[in-house]
């Protein structure tokens, strides 16, 4: 008899310790008459609960967790091996966990539950359904594919929510120019944005699915060569995404036939070197070039004159994993969930300060409030929850009164906060707005690229002038100091956001003036609470 | 023994890492990546060679490497150490983990340990959100760091470099 067992290798798991309770599990077992197979799958994202341990039973696959080293002899010696409830980490049948049961799962629907770099796995739960009808839908009219993903109403899932059919159909209707005729996909996989980690999961629990998403755009769009640009603060996902690609080129996926279909793609790994502007497509096109990671004025497009000058998509990693249940189960499917201009679903990620954290799928509409308590169970701390930052870095900071606001693109554009990649960061009421406002200019001067002023110069002024608040209110230099700060505070924002290049210094303004607005009583005043002293009480506990 | 091969120089190594990629298209990070695995940095010496191999400039080239955050022109120390500065670790305490981190190490952000043992950068983030506050050494990433987790990790980190010469 053997025992199937299930335990991630994905980055937040190992980073809890699931490499070290798989060699206790390997070394515990070793002499045991029943043997063990243990998988290292990817994560479900209940990142609370890593490392998760999961038993295959007859009933279904039975969770413990979070399992460190110490526990694994209990589990064994109290019948894990069988399923038995009768262990304090016993979680019943993992697909039953409420946080997971009351998701909407169509891009992440194989996270966890697949060996990452199985393709038969990958096979096994209906991977490349989609590209087999892509292959169809192609020998009629390469239009098809594009008006699928047209009428799902998937827009790009990085940040900017551009209808990404338009972008396809785009790249479809350009010529490419020069002696080589290329079309590229690039996949940007650059995932800078504090609180957000929906691609890294991605990659490292299904890598299959982008490669199948990258193989569809490359059909609909007539291009035979992809990059992955990968940020170099990921190098799990890197090992992942290597072996999967290796692994369908083997199986002609990949190359110059695939599936007997007499079409091309070929697609390669690049990785970033710690540049946060090369999330911005533009930037990271020169970083794929070979070059400094500068932004490019716009126009041309990417689209008409993206990598190398010829016609370019540029997606994220979700846009183009998504792709492949779209052509799998039909764009009316997808379109289906979803509110108003937002259709189908998007992956949240709940971070910071929270009890629960982890990856969220669900249908646009949904409020943030439900998220973070539903999901979240509040703070880490257990203090009351003070502000949210949605979108990362360059998103919002969101009052209470703000967080029923429904997720969805226009929504959120109406109260003046992004969407952006669904980071959800929460804070408790420990943190100072004021630190906060000022490390969003901070973060902007150490990421700028420099090409334009406003977001070069215009970050490093800011930092400067909440300095100056700060100081003049521990002065308690007069009101009309104050007051003419906090003007010139508004004015540079304004400024930022009229006149930078691209979003990173047009949007940085963006949290500092929701601090202002919303946290006006308590910007730059004094606050700045020991958060970590409450942290270290609680591990104590 | 190996008697009849003669030690490759530096410089013969970085032409050969220069030679095997110059002709991909945008060769100039993946050549970087791999002289930077090689030498744990970017020798100076490498600079007229890539920029001999790619036909372009040193001061290309070395505009290219002084952009990026990840590429170094110095040696650095045995482990180097990034704190995530995130807002997500933020929220849960990063900035007095920096602090710590600091006061420890005895050094500040791109600075090396006197014994060589530790280097120590910032990072805007690792994707570990979820469990902030977070830290990777080398290709590993920790989660829920704390001041003292810190010490027992850099006293391993220390001990494994000294008695048994292995990467952790």
């Amino acid at each position: 008899m053997s025992t199937t067992l299930y335990l991630p290798m994905d980055t937040t798991a190992i980073a809890m310790g699931a490499d070290d309770v798989a060699k206790a599990i390997v070394f515990q077992t070793k002499e045991s008459s029943e043997k063990v197979n243990l998988i290292r799958n990817g994560s479900r994202g209940m990142f609370y609960l890593e490392p998760l341990l999961e038993v295959e039973t007859p009933q279904g696959r039975v969770a413990y967790g979070p399992v460190s080293v110490d526990d694994v002899e209990s589990l064994l010696t109290q019948g894990m091996l069988t399923g038995n409830a009768d262990h304090p980490l016993y979680l019943g049948l993992t697909e039953n966990i409420p946080y997971l049961a009351k998701q909407q799962r169509l891009t992440f629907k194989r996270a966890g539950i697949i060996n990452p770099v199985s393709i038969d796995d990958y096979i096994t739960h209906d991977g490349f359904v989609g590209l087999n009808n892509a292959l169809t839908l192609l020998a009629e009219d390469q239009q098809n594919i594009v008006d699928e993903i047209k009428t799902s109403g998937l827009r790009g899932r990085g940040g900017a929510a551009f209808p990404t059919g338009i972008k396809w159909q785009t790249v479809l209707d350009a010529k490419p120019t020069g002696a080589e005729q290329q079309k590229y996909i690039v996949c940007n996989a650059d995932e800078g944005d504090s609180g957000t980690f929906s691609d890294r999961l991605l990659m490292e629990a299904d890598p299959f699915s982008l490669i199948e998403g990258m193989i569809i755009a490359g059909l609909a769009v007539g291009a035979t060569q992809g990059y992955i640009y990968l940020r170099s603060e990921y190098p799990q996902a890197q090992l992942i995404l290597e072996q999967a690609i290796a692994t369908a080129y083997q199986q002609q996926y990949l190359g110059d036939n695939i599936q007997g279909s007499g079409h091309k793609f070929d697609l390669e790994v690049r990785i970033g070197a710690g540049a946060y502007i090369c999330g911005e497509e533009t930037s990271l096109l020169e970083s794929l070039e070979g070059k400094r990671g500068l932004v490019r004025a716009k126009p041309p497009l990417p689209a008409i004159e993206g990598l190398f000058g010829q016609p370019t998509i540029v997606n994220n990693v979700i846009s183009l994993a998504t792709v492949p249940i779209i052509l799998a189960k039909g764009a009316q499917y997808y379109q289906d969930f979803g509110v108003g201009r937002s259709r189908g679903t998007l992956p949240f990620q709940l971070a910071g300060n929270i009890k629960q954290g982890g990856l969220v799928e669900l249908a646009f509409g949904t409020t943030l409030a439900d998220i973070v308590n539903d999901f979240g169970a509040g703070t880490y701390t257990g203090e009351p929850i003070k502000a949210i930052q949605v979108g990362g870095p360059l998103g919002a900071y969101l009052p209470e009164q703000q967080w029923h606001t429904a997720l969805d693109y226009e929504a959120f554009s109406a109260i003046s906060a992004v969407l952006g990649h669904g980071g959800i960061v929460v804070f408790d009421n420990s943190i100072s707005m004021t630190e906060q406002a000022r490390f969003a200019m901070e973060f902007c001067t150490a990421e700028s690229c420099g090409k334009c002023t406003p977001c070069r110069i215009g970050s490093t002024r800011g930092v400067e002038v909440i300095d100056n608040m700060i100081a003049a209110h521990q002065n308690q230099s007069p009101t009309e100091q104050s007051v003419a700060l906090n003007e010139l505070l508004v004015d540079l924002c304004d400024t930022m956001i009229d006149g930078s290049l691209c979003a990173m210094g047009s949007m940085t303004p963006i949290p500092v003036k929701s601090v202002m607005t919303h946290f006006a009583d308590d910007f730059i005043t004094d606050n700045s609470t020991q958060y970590h002293e409450k942290v270290t009480a609680k591990e104590q506990k | 023994m190996n008697t009849n091969a003669k030690a490759q120089s530096p410089e013969q190594t970085i032409k050969n890492l220069v030679d095997n990629k110059k002709d991909l298209p945008g060769a100039l990070l993946p050549i970087l990546h791999d002289i930077q695995h090689q030498f744990g940095f970017i020798p100076k010496s490498a600079l007229a060679i890539i920029a001999q191999g790619l036909q372009q400039t040193e001061a290309e080239i070395y505009g290219v490497i002084t952009f990026y955050a990840h590429f170094h022109l110095e040696q650095p120390g045995r482990h180097t150490i990034e704190i995530c500065r995130g807002e997500a670790c933020q929220a849960m305490g990063s900035k007095a983990l920096e602090q710590a981190v600091k006061n420890q190490l005895g050094i500040d952000y791109g600075q090396t340990s006197a014994n060589k043992n530790f280097t120590l950068e910032p990072v805007y983030c690792l994707g570990n959100c979820a469990c902030s506050p977070s830290i990777k050494v080398g290709v590993k990433t920790y989660g829920r760091m704390t001041s003292s987790k810190f010490s027992e990790l850099t006293e391993t980190l220390s001990l494994y470099q000294l008695n048994l010469g292995e990467e952790l």
